[in-house]
Order: structure tokens, then sequence, then C-alpha cells
């Protein structure tokens, strides 16, 4: 649990945008936000595994390219009628680079 | 037939014979002069046109159409100069024309105070649309500044209208409140500070001296000294009944032609109604009173007894942002009481003037909704005693029923009336709802008229639909475009033209957007309402897009993609058969599949391998398909002349043609077309957007028709003699829906809300019109006609095509 790892630089992703990050065990989609927020979550959604990062970003939500379920980024949960959570990843920005927590990566090679 | 002239193709007259037709159906030979150069419209909305709301088309009441169906002659552009009421006939330009029975509705002529410089250009009145156009014309300049003398309801609809044009504006009001007529002196400053919150001026006791200029207008004067600089003067002080051709012809006239009871003149032969006469002493200013002369006058000539009686008006300002209502009496005096109600934080402010417990007058500022109850009561006189507390509150506290809006309007009784401009009550509208099966606020407008005129009881009219319909009733269909904004689809795109809003964050503030991002919904929207309204001057924002658009295929339900290559008409030749076969080996390709619109589909690609795929497809000389746009899909066409011995013109060749003009366009929905050769129609060209049957004259342009969730056959649109007259109105019509078509509505349901003739009258028979569709079509196109394919292939949106970071085990299979 020493060092954060690096993902690449924020301006990798479009503003309103997201990329994938290959993992042994899935995709994690980070997301960066109008407001120049970064957010990372599991790419799969909870309804029928609609790949998230593809969805329209808007606020600090996206909106499923499948069937338009609406995720919150900061807490991973469907918003309005639908229920469905997406993990959530813990990410940080210093000094323009992403990170993301190392326990994130190590716990999804366990899996 | 007996033979009826109509002197002035107003809102009166229009309305008359309406009537006219109803009663006394192929009785009358018609023939309808105007002085303007156009048929008859909506002056009421000619405010909202000019502030840039509406379209001009939009208030159009009476098109070619109605007037053919009708067999009427229509001489606009014609001024009618005399009646010879010896020899029973009128006097125009064109010569005489005989009559047996004649109509006078000349409406009014605005009032011109004769000020030094009041013949100098660019001093106008606001009474007709060559009046509105002037004013917007000058409203384009930067920086340009108008003055308008009057702030009566006109004035101020003019003034409010030019600043939202973007002018300065200022206006000079004689009197100590602005609207006196209508309103008191404490609902006035309400108006007053309202408007200047705006940037309008409002110079209240103001004495204009002079209207000052060289070759134009420059300047307008004051008594006291003020000089306000002007590139337009507007006036709008007043109205004065036009008289002038029955004063010559011997009739009756006092301030307006005088009619009695039947809407007759001093002439028995010579019926009249409208802002021009002048019943029991009183002359109209609004149309209430007029429409109902029109049904009186339509039975008099009907033979039916009828009696018109004076009726009361209520008032309203029809600005964007303000509500202003007042009717009745409410001047003081000692017989008189008021209740008066103020919340100046939020800017309200209503008034009841009551004589005898019972309300004769009513104001209200910033808070309408109860002003139809109050002026209900006003006409029939209710006894308040019981309700005086609670009275200004407004119906919903009445009875201790619950504050729900819902419920006030449930408790209206069957002959409240609803819309005053056209009188229709209560259970006229929701008679008529229940008996014809209305759902949508377009189609009550259409059968009961009701919020047809000015437009502001509509949301009365909402809820009378939601009551009579309960849940099947859908209000979003009207409402909001989605939960981010409280603009309807119409209202937003006439308001990025208006407001030339040229960006997504430029709508989302100008328009107050509840979020601070938009939604997956208003987004996409936005988006095209952007790239069709600005071609060459909007970027494109990709983020905005759904990801088919934004990648360029169609997402499957495992997240691979679908890319479906164009085959121009349906034609394909061995070398792209070749090419997409060794595509499908090279990506190894899952499926491959002909899709109903006549062409290939390759099914399961994976999104890295999109642009390999497409690098080999472009190689071979062929494009993306577009199977996943908003835009232009497919043409699918039959054999043709070319080789069906029942073809009649070269059907493959126009379907190619279209589509290799068409191609990358984008539209609010998609669009499909298809071209058959002959009748027996093998290419299903009458369930398409747009269809073509080819005849042995030439080609019958269909149009209008759905086989998806609806199953719709085409309508006809027009016949084409030529293949290149079929591609001009199949491309302007195209053009038409681009422009007014709401985010998502197929070309049916488009044509269905704006109604087929307006399609029409646009692209088949106003030639200028279609010409200037087409060509701005062709403009657009500069900027839309590029391979996506191609452009991704050379390194745009890479960032779209591959992971941001990898890490352990290549990942398997997504
Ligand atoms: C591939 C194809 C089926 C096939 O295998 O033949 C197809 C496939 C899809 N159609 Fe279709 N439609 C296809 C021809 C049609 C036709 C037939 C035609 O065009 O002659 C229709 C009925 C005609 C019409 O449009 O009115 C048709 C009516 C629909 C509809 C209903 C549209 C409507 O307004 O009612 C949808 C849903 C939508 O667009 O919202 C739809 C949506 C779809 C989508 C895009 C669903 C989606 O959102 O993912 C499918 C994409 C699959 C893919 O990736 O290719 N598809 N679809 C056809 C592609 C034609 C092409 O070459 O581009
Ligand atoms: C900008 C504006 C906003 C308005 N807003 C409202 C509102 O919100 N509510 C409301 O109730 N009322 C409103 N009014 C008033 C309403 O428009 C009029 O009451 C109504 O149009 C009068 O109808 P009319 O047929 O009598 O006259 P008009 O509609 O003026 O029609 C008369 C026609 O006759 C033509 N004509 C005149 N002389 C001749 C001739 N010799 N030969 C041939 N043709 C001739 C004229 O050119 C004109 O086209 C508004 C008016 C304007 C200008
Ligand atoms: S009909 Fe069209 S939308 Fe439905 S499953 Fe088939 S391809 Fe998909
Ligand atoms: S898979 Fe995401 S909404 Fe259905």
């Amino acid at each position: 649990m020493t060092e954060w790892i690096e993902l690449g630089s924020v301006t990798a992703i479009p503003l309103r945008g997201a990329r994938c990050v290959n993992t042994p065990s899935g995709k994690i989609a980070v997301f960066r936000t109008a407001e120049d927020q970064v957010y990372a979550i599991e790419n799969r959604c909870p309804h029928k595994g609609g790949p998230l990062s593809e969805g329209i970003v808007h606020g600090a939500s996206v909106t499923c390219p499948l069937h338009n379920w609406v995720f919150d980024l900061a807490t991973g949960e469907a918003q309005g009628a639908d229920e469905g959570q997406v993990q959530t990843y813990p990410v940080k920005v210093d000094g323009g680079v992403i990170y993301i927590a190392p326990d994130v990566l190590m716990q999804m090679a366990a899996e | 037939m007996e033979k009826l002239v109509v002197v002035g193709a107003g809102m009166a007259s229009g309305r008359a014979l309406e009537h006219i037709f109803e009663e006394a159906p192929g009785r009358f030979d018609v023939t309808l002069f105007g002085a303007e150069p156009r048929g008859n419209y909506n002056r009421l909305m000619l405010s909202p046109v000019l502030a840039g709301e509406k379209e001009y088309e939009q208030i159009i009441t009476h098109d070619a159409d109605w007037y053919r169906d009708h067999g009427v002659q229509t001489r606009f552009g014609e001024t009618v100069t005399g009646i010879d009421r010896a020899r029973k006939v009128v006097v125009s330009a064109g010569g005489e024309t005989p009559y047996d029975k004649l109509i006078i509705a000349t409406g009014s002529a605005p009032f011109i105070i004769p000020l030094p410089g009041k013949d100098l250009p660019g001093v106008m009145a606001f009474r007709d649309l060559d009046d509105v156009n002037r004013m917007v014309d000058v409203s384009k300049r930067p920086g340009a500044k108008a003055v308008v003398i009057g702030g009566g309801l006109l004035g101020l609809e003019a003034a409010a209208a030019l600043n939202a044009r973007g002018m300065e504006v200022v206006v000079l009001h004689l009197m100590g409140h602005v609207m006196e007529r209508q309103l008191d002196p404490a609902a006035g400053y309400l108006l007053q500070r309202d408007l200047e919150a705006r940037g309008i001026t409002v110079h209240c006791k103001a004495q204009t001296k002079a209207i000052l200029g060289q070759d134009r207008v420059e300047a307008v004067a004051l008594e006291d000294g003020t000089v306000y600089g002007a590139d337009i003067v507007v006036m709008a002080v007043g109205i004065r009944p036009e008289t002038r051709i029955a004063v010559d012809a011997g009739l009756h006239v006092e301030r307006g032609i005088v009619v009695n009871d039947q809407m007759v003149t001093s002439d028995p032969d010579v019926l009249a109604l409208g802002e021009c006469v002048e019943h029991e002493k009183i002359v109209y200013g609004l149309v209430a009173p007029l429409y109902d002369q029109a049904k009186i006058l339509a039975k008099t000539l009907a033979k039916v007894d009828a009696a018109f009686r004076p009726v009361q008006t209520a008032t309203q300002l029809k600005v964007t942002g303000v509500s202003v209502y007042s009717a009745g009496d409410f001047a003081d005096a000692e017989d008189r009481e008021e209740i008066v109600l103020r919340d100046a934080t939020s800017g309200i402010y209503k008034r009841l003037v009551l004589k005898d417990d019972r309300v004769i007058g009513a104001v209200l500022y910033g808070e309408t909704a109860d002003g139809p109850w109050f002026f209900d009561m006003i006409r029939k006189g209710t006894d308040t005693r019981d309700m005086r507390d609670t009275l200004i509150f407004g119906q919903a506290y009445q009875g201790g029923a619950a504050l729900d809006p819902m419920a006030a309007v449930a408790a209206l009784p069957d002959d409240a009336e609803i819309c005053g401009c056209n009188g229709v009550c209560k259970s006229a509208i929701t008679g008529t709802i229940a008996s014809k099966g209305l759902t949508d606020l377009d189609s009550v407008r259409a059968h009961t008229k009701a919020s047809a005129s000015c437009g502001s009881c509509t949301h009365l009219v909402e809820k009378l639909m939601a009551i009579t319909l309960g849940d099947s009733y859908n209000p979003a269909a009207v409402k909001p475009m989605c939960p981010c904004t409280e603009h309807d689809h119409g209202t937003v795109r006439r308001l990025i033209v208006a407001k030339e809003l040229k960006s997504i964050p430029a709508i989302m503030q100008e328009l107050e957007w509840k979020t601070s991002c938009g939604c997956a919904k208003c987004r996409p929207a936005l988006n095209y309402y952007l790239v069709a309204e600005w071609p060459g001057e909007y970027e494109d924002d990709n983020q905005s897009r759904f990801i088919n658009e934004r990648v360029h295929a169609n997402i499957q339900k495992d997240g691979t993609y679908s890319v479906v290559p164009r085959m121009w008409g349906g034609m394909t030749n061995p070398k792209e058969l070749r090419a997409i076969a060794d595509v499908a080996d090279k990506f190894a390709i899952p499926a491959v599949k002909v899709t109903g619109g006549q062409r290939i589909d390759l099914l399961g690609v994976k999104k890295e391998d999109l642009p390999g795929v497409w690098a080999d497809l472009n190689a071979a000389g062929m494009v993306s398909g577009a199977a996943y746009a908003k835009g232009l899909r497919t043409v699918k066409t039959c054999v043709g002349s070319d080789w069906c011995r029942f073809g009649t013109q070269d059907s493959t060749g126009l379907g190619v043609r279209l589509e290799k003009f068409m191609w990358g366009a984008w539209t609010p929905a998609k669009v499909k077309l298809a071209v058959s050769g002959c009748p027996r129609n093998c290419a299903e060209a009458t369930c398409k957007d747009i269809g073509v049957i080819c005849v042995d004259s030439g080609y019958d342009i269909q149009f209008a028709g759905a086989a998806g969730l609806d199953i719709k056959g085409t309508e006809l649109l027009c016949h084409a003699d030529t293949e290149n007259e079929a591609l001009e109105i199949i491309v302007a019509l195209t053009q038409l829906y681009r422009e007014q078509g709401h985010y998502l509505e197929r070309i049916y349901k488009w044509a269905k809300r704006v109604g087929n003739d307006s399609i029409k009258a646009a692209v088949v028979d106003d030639l200028a019109k279609r010409r200037q569709l087409y060509e701005r079509f062709v403009y657009s196109q500069q900027f839309a006609q590029v391979d996506p394919w191609e452009e991704r292939v050379n390194g745009k949106d890479a960032h779209e095509f591959a992971a941001m970071a990898e890490f352990g085990l290549p990942v398997a299979a997504e």
C-alpha cells in the first residue's frame, strides 16, 4: 500500500468524457467531468452489462448507453427509479496526472 | 350564387368567412380584398414574431388551400378605393367588382401624432407584418436604438420585443404610469420596474416635441429638453377606425361605421364588423368581441335571427416573463371598496374593486392564474359576501378546497370562459376533448380554437386536458424537453435563432438551465439544433453525442459494434463485396448480414478494431453508411427502367443521386428514402420518411410514412415532372424538417404537428422559398459531407479507440 499507481495525464480524457483502464479482471472506467473532477468506476452496468465509459457524462453522472440508467459517479449509485450500484474506486489527481489507489488493482487481480 | 364582396382580409373578416361557410354553405361566391399583400393572419401574434419567438408562417390563419377549398377569389395587395352603392360595385385598381352583399372589415389605422419629422424614414407604426419586418431589419444593425412613443399595451409589447432583439429601447409615455387604461398606478409601477430590469428605459409624463433627422430619423426631442437617439421611432399611441371608404360612400359613420345588432350598416346590403365599426356608441379594439360580431354577421347573412350584445373584455400583456391581467372597471370612486394584496419580494400585486359586494374590476400583477375566475365573477355579478375574507387569495382558497391549481380549474363552472379571445367556455373544451378523443394541445387548438389566438390561456387548457383525460394525458409530450429546463423543444429552437445562441453553454446560461451541464436527453438535442442552425460556425460537441454517433458505429448488447458501409441506392459490385469479405476474415467478424435497408452489416466488431476495419473499407471506396445516425440512412431503390419490364423511370439512378447528394446531413431523427420505378412499389417507398413513385409522367413525391414503432402509409406531397425538380423538392423538404423538427421527431410526427399544408406551401407552392431551403441545405452539406470513418482512420478522436492504461495480463474478450 505504498505508492499510488499512475494512469496517465488528465488531458488524455476529454472533458465530459471517459477512458478505460484494462485490468486482468475487467475494465475500470475513468471519467473527467466538465468541472475537471476525476472519478473511477467499474465499466459494467449492473442492469445488463452496458459499458458505462461509453455513456454521456453530465454533471457528476453518467447515462448508460444501452438503456439509459443514470449513475452518480461519486457514489456509484443508480439514480431515479432504477436500483443498483457500481463499484467505485479511489483516484486522485496530482500535477495533472491521475493516480489510482494501488489496492484496487491488487484486489482486482486477486478476484 | 349571390356575390359577396369582403373588403379587408383581417382577423374579423377571416373569422366571419368561416362562420358564413358553416351557416350558409354554397350560398355565396366570395371575393376577398386585402390591402396587405398577403392573406388573413393572427395579428395578435405580431408581438411574438417581432420578438423572434414565432415565425410569420406560424401565425397564418387561412392559407391558399383554404381559400381554394372554399372558392374564395383573393385579391391581396389590392386596396378598395370606392363603393358605388347605387350600382352595387366596389372600385379598386383592378376595376369594378359587383356585389349583392358587401362586408366592410377594414380594421383600424394606427394614429400618427402630427409631430415635426413624422414623415422621416424610420418612423413607423406597429400594425402589420410590413411594420414588423422593417423593425427587424433595423434591429440587426449593431447598437441600433429604438424609441417607442406610447406606453400602452401595443407600445410595451413592441418595446419588449425590440429589447429581446438586442436593441437599446426607450419608451416615451405621456401619462403618469404605463398602461394606464388597464392598470392602476401600483401595477403600472411594478410593470415599469420589470421592464427597466430588462434594460428598457421608461420615460413617463413625456411630452414629445419633435422627431429629428436629416435623411432619416436620428433622434426624438422632448419638451423638457431631453433628446434620445433613435434608428427607429415606433408610434404606438392609438388607433382610429378605418372608415374612409364608408364615409365616401355616404354610409352612416360616427367614430366608426354605425351598425345595428345584426351588423348591418345604414344600407341593408352593406354589413360591417371589426375595429372599423361602432355599435351602441362603442368601438372595440380587442378581438374577443369582434369574433362575436363575426358569428352574428354570418347568421344575418344566412337569414337566421341573432343579435350582437356588448361584451366586457379582459386584457393580458403578451410579454414573455411578465404576467399582467386586468378586467372591468378599477377606478376609485365613493361607492366602491377595494381589496389589495401585495407581496414585495415576489413582486405580486392584486387589487379587486367591489361595488355592492360584487367585483367590478380586477388588476393582477405577477400572478394572474385567478384572472379568469375574477373575470367570470365580474360578468356574472356574483355576490361575494360569503367569501369576502379570502376572496383576494383566489379560487383555490374558497370552500376549504386544497391549494391545488388542478382542483381550482376543476371547480370552474361549465360556462366559465377559458379562452377570452375566442370566447370558448370550459364545457366546450372538455366536451370536444372527450367526443373527438383529443390527446394533445395542438389538436385541441385546432378543434376548439381555445388558446389559438394570443395563447395566454394555454396553461388553463392544459389543465383541462389533464382533468378530462386523467392518466392518459401525458403533459410531458407538450412540456419541457427534459427536467433540466422549463422550455419545450420548439421554444428552445426559436430562442437559439432569436438570441443567436451558438454554443451549449450559451444556451444553458441564457435559457436558465437548471443543471450545470444538462443531461443525456437535452445535450444531444441542443447539439443537433446548433449543428443545424449554424453550419460552418458551430463546432460539433462530440461529448454531447450518443456513443453510436460519437464512434460512428452501432453499439451492440455485448459492447461490440456493427459496421454498415454505404451501398449507394442498394447497388454494389464485386470489388466492394470482396473488400467486405476480406475485412470480415481479417478481423474475425462473427456475423455478416443483409439488412432491411439493402446493404450489408458486419456485426460484432471490437471497438479497437473499428479504425482498421474502416481503413480497409475506405480503401475499396466505401464510406460510412451512417446506420447509427440521426441523419440520412438508406435510400432503397428498385431496378426500375434499367431492367424491369414495368419500370417507368430510372429509379435506381435517382436513388443513387439522392443518396450521393444528401449523405452526411444531420437531421432531427433518422431519415430513410426509397425510390420505386412504378406503382408496384418494390422499393416500399410508401412507408418511408420520403418516397418517390415513378410514373410515366414523372415522379410522385410521397412523404411522412413510417414502418417502425408506428405503421403509416405516406401521403402525396406533389408531382414533379423532371428528376431535377424531384431532387430539389426532396432536398427542400428535408431542409424544412431539419429547421423545424424537434429532436427525435421523425418526419411523420413533425408533419402531423406543423400540418401538411404548411409544408406544401413552403416546398411546393412557393418556388422562392423552396429554392432558399434547397440552398441552405447545399450550404450546410459543405461542412457535413465528410466521411467520419476516413477522419478517424487518419487519427481523429484516437482516444476513443484505445484504453488509457493496461495492467497485468491482457484482458480477455470484453
Ligand atoms: C440492421 C437493421 C436490421 C437488419 O438486420 O436488417 C436494423 C437494426 C437496428 N435498428 Fe432498425 N434496422 C434496420 C432496418 C430498419 C427498418 C427497415 C428499413 O429501413 O427499411 C425499420 C423500419 C422502417 C422505419 O424506420 O420506419 C427499422 C426501424 C427501427 C426503429 C423504429 C424507428 C421508429 O421511429 O419507429 C428503431 C428504434 C429507433 O430508431 O429508435 C430501430 C433501431 C435499430 C437499431 C439501431 C437498434 C439500436 O438502437 O441499437 C438496430 C441496430 C443494429 C445494428 O447495429 O446494426 N430500427 N429498422 C436494419 C439496418 C438498415 C440499414 O441498412 O441501415
Ligand atoms: C401588435 C398587435 C398586438 C395585438 N394584441 C392583441 C391582443 O393581445 N389581444 C387582442 O384582443 N387584440 C390584440 N390586438 C388587436 C387585434 O389585432 C385587432 O383587434 C384585430 O386585428 C382587429 O381585426 P379587424 O379585422 O377589425 O382589423 P384588421 O385585423 O386590422 O384587418 C383589417 C384589414 O383590412 C385591410 N384594409 C383596410 N382598408 C382596406 C381597403 N380599403 N381595401 C382593402 N383592404 C383594406 C387592412 O390592410 C387590414 O389587413 C393587437 C393588435 C396588434 C397590431
Ligand atoms: S427489430 Fe431492429 S431493434 Fe428490434 S431486435 Fe431487430 S434489429 Fe434490433
Ligand atoms: S445495461 Fe446499462 S442501462 Fe441497461
